[in-house]
């Protein structure tokens, strides 16, 4: 399955972009999943998403759960927990 | 009488005045108008800006999400939600929230429980520019405004 993947404030910095298209393997299916897929891709990617508590995930602009399943999702954002206002 | 609903999600600065405006001409339903405005602070001159990213698309869904609770579970006649990105100056705004309800605890209620959910919720991130130069850092998320956001489940 190919998704988009968004970063943004520090895990867009220690990534080093700002979104990319991946093919993700077929045994990752919930966002829980897809992180612990992503800390393999290379120490940038293991050194943003260090610390899970730290990192909130939106599947197609929604915020979800680790537990939530990815099929058919079209974007996925990954960020750190959100400090507007 | 329709629901006058307004998100925005904007560099620009916008006018507090406009907005009360937006929301109350015409509209003699309207007893109580409640108005909160962000601003950026200095840090008592430790900041000269804060830098203020978001996630284009979902800021706008998620502060609509939130309003439209906030309409649905106090009974708001009006409001309206704007916040600013990129940029920001001390004493420049950031935030500005304004609700309408036939009376004012609704109208208060409507204002703070929005806020709560926006601090937590809607994907907006700051970073400080430091005055002395010196390499800026994300603002962290803070404990309290969890709290300030549970105390409404738990009612």
């Amino acid at each position: 399955m190919s998704v988009k993947l968004v970063y943004f404030a520090w895990v867009r910095e220690k990534i080093g972009k700002g979104e990319e298209e991946i093919d993700l393997p077929a045994e990752v299916t919930t966002v829980g999943e897809l992180l612990a897929y992503l800390k393999t891709l290379g120490e940038e990617y293991d050194e943003a998403l260090k610390f899970p508590e730290a990192i909130r995930v939106a599947l197609n602009q929604e915020h979800a759960h680790y537990s939530e399943k990815i099929a058919g999702v079209r974007e996925i954002g990954i960020f750190p927990p959100m400090t507007g206002g | 009488m329709s629901l006058t609903l307004h998100i925005a999600v904007q560099h620009e600065d916008f006018d507090p005045a406009f907005e009360a405006v937006r929301l109350t001409e015409g509209r003699p339903g309207v007893g109580a108008l409640v108005q909160f405005t962000g601003f950026c602070r200095d840090e008592g001159g430790r900041l000269s800006a804060l830098e203020l990213e978001h996630y284009p698309g979902m800021a706008e869904a998620e502060l609509q999400r939130i309003a439209e609770d906030a309409v649905g579970r106090f009974s708001l006649i009006g409001l309206s939600v704007i916040h600013r990105y990129g940029k920001i100056m001390p004493g420049e705004r950031i935030v500005l929230v304004s609700a309408t309800a036939p009376h004012r605890q609704a109208a208060f209620d409507g204002a703070n429980y929005v806020m709560d959910f926006l601090k937590t919720a809607a994907p907006f991130w700051k970073k400080e520019h430091n005055a002395d130069g010196s390499h800026g850092a994300w603002v962290a998320a803070k404990d309290e405004d969890d709290s300030a956001r549970d105390k409404w489940v738990r009612e």
